[in-house]
C-alpha cells in the first residue's frame, strides 16, 4: 500500500477534545495546534475547555494550566512569564504576539493558537529558530571601532545620542515581526526581516560604532532590505511597542542620503 | 537499558553550563583566550533570566558623587551580615570599576548624565563613606538593565565566535576519582544525547526561585546546576539564605525594581504611612532589601496592609511625574500596566515580598573554582569544577545581597573564571581516558525518569513542594514550622519516586523537562529547609522568630549540606574569610547592623 505523509504545515484536522470538568464553569474554549515529530502524522487542533475562574490572566496562563493539569504533552517556549525574554512568541487569534503578556480577556469568542507562521515546525508550538539567529550573526551585531577605547573610563555619549538607541535596543528577538512579514515569508533566504533590520539600525545609529559605513554597504542589496515594501504588519504586532518598519525605512533614508 | 542511548561525543578545552550574564562572560572570555570552548544551554542565551535584571549593576565608578570601591565593600558586608567572605567581596568592588568599564567598551547602552558618562542611580543598602551618605553607585540601563548587558554579551560571544548548543538540556556532571570531567546533556530538537568531554566544567545555571510558589525567577530557574552538585557528592553552601524582595507585583510575583524607590519612589500601609521611616530611620526606604521585606511582613501582620484581604502595601511613584518615569523606568510603567492593571503616574502599585534570589549555592573561591570541606581542609579545590553567578556562592553575599551586586557578581566572577581557566589549562592539550562506565548512573537516572509510569502528575506535585516551601520557609521562619516543612519535603521526595512522565518522545518533550527540574528542585528545596531548620540565629535573609538575635558566636561560619541519593542531608561548616586578599584595605570586623 503507497502511504502519502503530507508536509507539516499542510491540512490541518481536527483533533482531540478535552472538555472541560466543570460543566459549569466559566469555560473558554482554546483550540491548538499539534503537530508530534514522531508519528509526523498531519497536524491537528486539539481543543481544551478552560476554566476561567481557575487560571492566570494570561494567555500563556492558559496554556501552562492545560500543561498542567490537561495534557502535559503539549510543547512550547516560555521562560520570563513577563513579556522580557521573548519564548513565547506564538500565533494568537490571528496575530503574532507573546502569550505571557496577552491577556485572555482581550480576546473574544474560542482562542486559537497556532506557531509562529511561516517557519519549520519542529513540535507544537516550538517552530526552529535557527535560520532567524544565523540572520541575526550575519550582521555582525557587536559594536565595531578603530579608535582604541580610553584606558581607563567609558567612551562618552551625550543623552541625546543615547536616545537615538531608544526604541531599537529593547528588541527581544521574539520575531514576531518577521513572521508576520509577508516579504519575509517568501523570501526569508534572503530578506534579513524587520527584527534584523532593527537591530542592524541600532548599530548603525549608536554614536560609538565606527563601521556605519560598511553596515550601510553590506545592507545595500536588492534582498537584503529592498524586500521591505513598508506593508507595516510588524510594527503593527509588535508586543513590545517598537517600530521595525521606521527603524528599515531610516536605513534607507541613509543609504540615499549618503549616495 | 541505558545502554540503549548512543552518545555524541565532543572534546573542549572547557565548558560553560549556562548563558545568563554569567555564563556568556566566561564563554567568551575563554575564547578569546585561546581555549576550544563550548556554551550548553537551555534556553537561547538572549532568553536567560538575566533578561530579566532591571534596576542596574554597581561599582564605584564615582560618576555622580565621590565615590569609593572600599565604601562599596564596607556596603556588601554590611548587607552580608557579615557572612560575606572578605577576600570575595574585596575582589568584587575593587573589580567591578574596569569590569562595568569593559561593559560599556563592549556595547552596552547605558543610560547617561549631562557629561556623557554612565548614568548612576541609589539603590539599598549603598552608601558613601562607610554608611554615612547615600551612593549613587547603581549604573543603569534605562530599567532594563539585564536585558542591555545580556544582549551585549551574547553579541561578543559572536564576535569571538565562541561556539554554542542552544536548547541542549545538561543532565548530570562526569565525575571520575573526585574530578568533573565533563557534562552529559540531551538535545531537544533532536533528541540526541552528548557527552562533552572537557578540562575544566563551568557551572553557570543560575538560581532556583521556583522551589516557591511566588517567586520574580523565570520559569527555568530550577537550579539544575546545584541539583548537578549535590548528585556529585558535592555539598551546597548557606542554602538557608533566600532572598525576598520587597516589591514583586501582588498576584503575578513580577518584580518592580528597587531603582523605583532608588529613584524616589516609597512604601505606605493602609493608614497612608511612609511605614519605612519608623523601621528605618536613616535609610527609610532604601534599607536592605531583608529589612523592607520583614517591615512590610509586620506591617501586614499588625493590621495594616491594604487591598480587599489587607496582606500587601503600595509603592508610589505617582510624585516622580511622567518625564522622569518616561526616561528612567518605562519598563516599569508597562509592567505594572500589564500585571497590575496599574498607571503608575496616576496609581500607586500594590506590592508584596517575593522570593527574588539564592544567596546560597555550590561554593567557590574568588576565582570560580569549586570548594569542598574534605579531610578537614575547608577550601580543597574540586578539579576540573568551576562555578560562577547566581549558582555559586563565592561567597561575596553572604546572608543578604544587595540589589545591583549579583549582575556585577556575574560579570566580575565569569571574567576572572575565563582568567583562572587560562592558567590552568593548555588549550587543546590532550584529554585523559574515560572509564567505560563513566555516563552509567546519569544515563539511569535519566532513562529512570524518562519511563517513569507512577500515578504522580509532575504539575501536582511540584505545586506541593512550592507550597509547602512558601508556607515553612518564609519571610520569617520557626524551629515548629520549619520542622514540619522539613517532614512534608520528605513525603514530597517520595511522592516524586511514583512520579509519572506520559510523553516518552524524546525530541522537545517538555513533560520530560519538567519532571527533570522537579527532581532537581526536590533536592534543592530540601538541602534549603534542612539547613535553615539547622541555623538557630537570624542573620541577613534568615530571620528566626525563636532566635531573633545574630550569634556571631556560634554561628559566624557557612552551612555546607550535602544530600545522598537517598535524600539523607549532612550539615558541616566552613569558616568565614574573615581577612582581605590585599593590605589596600582592611577587615570590617562585625557590629550590629542598622540602617
Ligand atoms: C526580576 C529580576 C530582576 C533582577 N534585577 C537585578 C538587578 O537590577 N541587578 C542585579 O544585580 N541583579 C538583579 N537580579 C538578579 C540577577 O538578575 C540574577 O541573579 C542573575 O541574572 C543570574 O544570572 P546567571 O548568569 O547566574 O543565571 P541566569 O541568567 O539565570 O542563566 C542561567 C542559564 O543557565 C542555563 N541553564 C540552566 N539549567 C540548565 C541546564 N540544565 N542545561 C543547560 N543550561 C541550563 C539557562 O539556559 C540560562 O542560560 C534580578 C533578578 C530578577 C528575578
Ligand atoms: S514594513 Fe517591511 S518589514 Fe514590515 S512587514 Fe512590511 S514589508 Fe515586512
Ligand atoms: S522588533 Fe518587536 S516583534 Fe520584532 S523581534 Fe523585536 S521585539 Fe519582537
Ligand atoms: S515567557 Fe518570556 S516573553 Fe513570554
Amino acid at each position: 500500500m503507497v502511504e502519502f505523509t503530507l508536509p507539516k504545515n499542510s491540512v490541518v484536522q481536527s483533533g482531540k477534545e478535552h472538555p472541560s470538568e466543570k460543566q459549569d464553569g466559566n469555560n473558554k474554549r482554546v483550540e491548538i495546534y499539534r503537530w508530534d515529530p514522531d508519528t509526523r502524522e498531519n497536524p491537528r487542533m486539539d481543543v481544551y475547555e478552560v476554566d476561567l475562574d481557575a487560571c492566570g490572566p494570561m494567555v500563556l496562563d492558559a496554556i501552562i494550566k492545560i500543561k498542567n493539569e490537561i495534557d502535559s504533552t503539549l510543547a512550547f517556549r516560555r521562560s520570563c512569564r513577563e513579556g522580557v525574554c521573548g519564548s513565547c512568541a506564538m500565533n494568537i487569534n490571528g496575530k503574532n504576539t507573546l502569550a505571557c503578556t496577552k491577556a485572555i480577556e482581550d480576546l473574544d469568542g474560542p482562542i486559537r493558537i497556532y506557531p509562529l507562521p511561516h517557519m519549520e515546525v519542529i513540535k507544537d508550538l516550538v517552530p526552529n529558530m535557527t535560520h532567524f539567529y544565523a540572520q541575526y550573526a550575519s550582521i555582525k551585531p557587536w559594536i565595531e571601532t578603530q579608535t582604541p577605547a580610553p584606558a581607563d573610563h567609558e567612551r562618552l555619549q551625550s543623552v541625546e545620542d543615547r536616545s537615538k538607541l531608544d526604541g531599537l535596543y529593547e528588541c527581544i528577538l521574539c520575531a514576531c515581526c518577521s513572521t508576520s512579514c509577508p516579504s519575509y515569508w517568501w523570501n526569508s533566504d534572503r530578506y534579513l526581516g524587520p527584527a534584523i533590520l532593527l537591530q542592524a539600525y541600532r548599530w548603525i545609529v549608536d554614536s560609538r560604532d565606527e563601521n556605519t559605513g560598511e553596515r550601510l554597504d553590506e545592507l545595500e542589496d536588492p534582498f537584503k532590505l529592498y524586500r521591505c515594501h513598508t506593508i507595516m504588519a510588524c510594527t503593527d504586532t509588535c508586543p513590545k511597542g517598537l517600530n521595525p518598519a521606521k527603524a528599515i525605512a531610516e536605513i534607507k533614508k541613509h543609504l540615499v542620503e549618503r549616495q | 537499558m541505558a545502554q540503549s542511548y548512543e552518545l555524541i561525543e565532543h572534546i573542549y578545552d572547557t565548558i560553560v553550563v549556562g548563558a545568563g550574564g554569567a555564563g556568556l562572560r566566561a564563554t567568551f572570555g575563554m575564547a578569546e583566550k585561546g581555549l576550544k570552548t563550548a556554551c550548553i544551554t537551555k534556553v537561547f542565551p538572549t532568553r536567560s533570566h538575566t533578561a530579566a535584571a532591571q534596576g542596574g549593576i554597581s561599582a564605584a565608578l564615582g560618576n555622580m558623587n565621590e565615590d569609593d570601591w572600599r565604601w562599596h565593600m564596607y556596603d556588601t558586608i554590611k548587607g552580608s551580615d557579615w557572612l560575606g567572605d572578605q577576600d570575595a567581596i574585596e575582589y568584587m568592588c575593587r573589580e567591578a570599576i574596569p569590569s562595568i568599564i569593559e561593559l560599556e567598551h563592549y556595547g552596552v547602552p547605558f543610560s547617561r548624565t549631562p557629561e556623557g558618562k554612565i548614568y548612576q542611580r541609589p539603590f539599598g543598602g549603598m552608601t558613601t563613606h562607610f554608611g554615612q551618605g547615600t551612593a549613587q553607585r547603581t549604573c543603569a540601563a534605562a530599567d532594563l538593565t539585564g536585558h542591555a548587558i545580556l544582549a551585549t554579551l551574547y553579541q561578543q560571544s559572536l564576535k569571538f565566535d565562541a561556539e554554542f548548543f542552544v536548547e541542549y538540556i545538561a543532565l548530570d556532571l562526569i565525575m571520575e576519582g573526585g574530578e568533573c570531567r565533563g557534562v552529559l546533556a540531551w538535545c531537544l530538537d533532536d533528541g540526541s544525547l552528548h557527552l562533552f568531554r572537557s578540562h575544566v566544567t563551568v557551572l553557570a545555571t543560575g538560581g532556583y526561585g521556583r522551589s516557591y510558589l511566588s517567586c520574580t525567577s523565570a520559569h527555568t530557574c530550577t537550579g539544575d546546576g546545584n541539583a548537578m552538585v549535590l548528585r556529585a557528592g558535592l555539598p551546597l553552601q548557606d542554602m538557608e539564605f533566600v532572598q525576598f524582595h520587597p516589591t514583586g507585583i501582588y498576584g503575578s510575583g513580577c518584580l518592580i525594581t528597587e531603582g523605583v524607590r532608588g529613584e524616589g519612589g516609597y512604601l505606605t500601609n493602609s493608614e497612608g504611612e511612609r511605614f519605612m521611616e519608623r523601621y528605618a530611620p536613616n535609610a527609610k526606604d532604601l534599607a536592605s532589601r531583608d529589612v523592607v521585606s520583614r517591615s512590610i511582613t509586620i506591617e501586614v501582620r499588625e493590621g495594616r496592609g491594604v487591598g480587599l484581604e489587607q496582606d500587601h502595601a503600595y509603592l508610589h511613584l505617582e510624585h516622580l511625574g511622567k518625564a522622569v518615569i518616561q526616561e528612567r523606568l518605562p519598563g516599569i510603567a508597562e509592567t505594572a500596566r500589564i500585571f497590575a492593571g496599574v498607571d503608575v503616574t496616576r496609581q500607586p502599585i500594590p506590592v508584596i515580598p517575593t522570593v527574588h534570589y539564592n544567596m546560597g549555592g555550590i561554593p567557590t573561591n574568588y576565582r570560580g573554582e569549586v570548594v569542598t570541606l574534605k579531610d578537614g581542609n575547608p577550601d580543597t579545590v574540586v578539579p576540573g569544577l568551576m562555578a560562577i553567578g547566581e549558582a555559586a556562592c563565592v561567597s561575596v553575599h553572604g546572608a543578604n545581597r544587595l540589589g545591583s551586586n549579583s549582575l556585577l557578581d556575574l560579570v566580575v566572577f565569569g571574567r576572572s573564571a575565563a582568567i583562572r581557566c587560562s592558567e590552568l589549562i593548555e588549550p587543546r592539550s590532550s584529554h585523559k581516558p574515560l572509564s567505560e562506565n563513566a555516563c552509567e548512573k546519569a544515563l539511569d537516572r535519566f532513562d529512570a525518569i524518562r519511563y517513569a509510569s507512577g500515578d504522580q502528575r509532575t504539575a501536582a506535585v511540584r505545586l506541593d513542594m512550592q507550597r509547602t516551601m512558601q508556607n515553612h520557609a518564609s519571610v520569617f521562619r520557626t524551629g515548629d514550622v520549619l520542622s514540619e516543612g522539613v517532614e512534608k519535603i520528605k513525603q514530597i521526595e517520595s511522592a516524586f519516586k511514583d512520579i509519572s512522565v506520559s510523553d516518552r518522545s524524546l525530541i522537545w518533550n517538555t513533560d520530560l523537562v519538567e519532571t527533570l527540574e522537579l527532581d532537581n528542585l526536590i533536592g534543592q528545596s530540601s538541602v534549603t529547609i534542612r539547613s535553615a531548620e539547622n541555623r538557630t540565629e537570624s542573620r541577613g535573609g534568615h530571620a528566626r522568630e525563636d532566635f531573633s538575635a545574630r550569634d556571631d558566636k556560634e554561628w559566624m561560619k557557612h552551612t555546607v549540606i550535602w544530600r545522598d541519593d537517598a535524600g539523607k542531608t549532612t550539615i558541616d561548616y566552613r569558616p568565614v574569610h574573615l581577612y582581605t586578599l590585599t593590605d589596600e584595605v582592611d577587615v570590617i570586623p562585625p557590629k550590629k547592623r542598622v540602617y
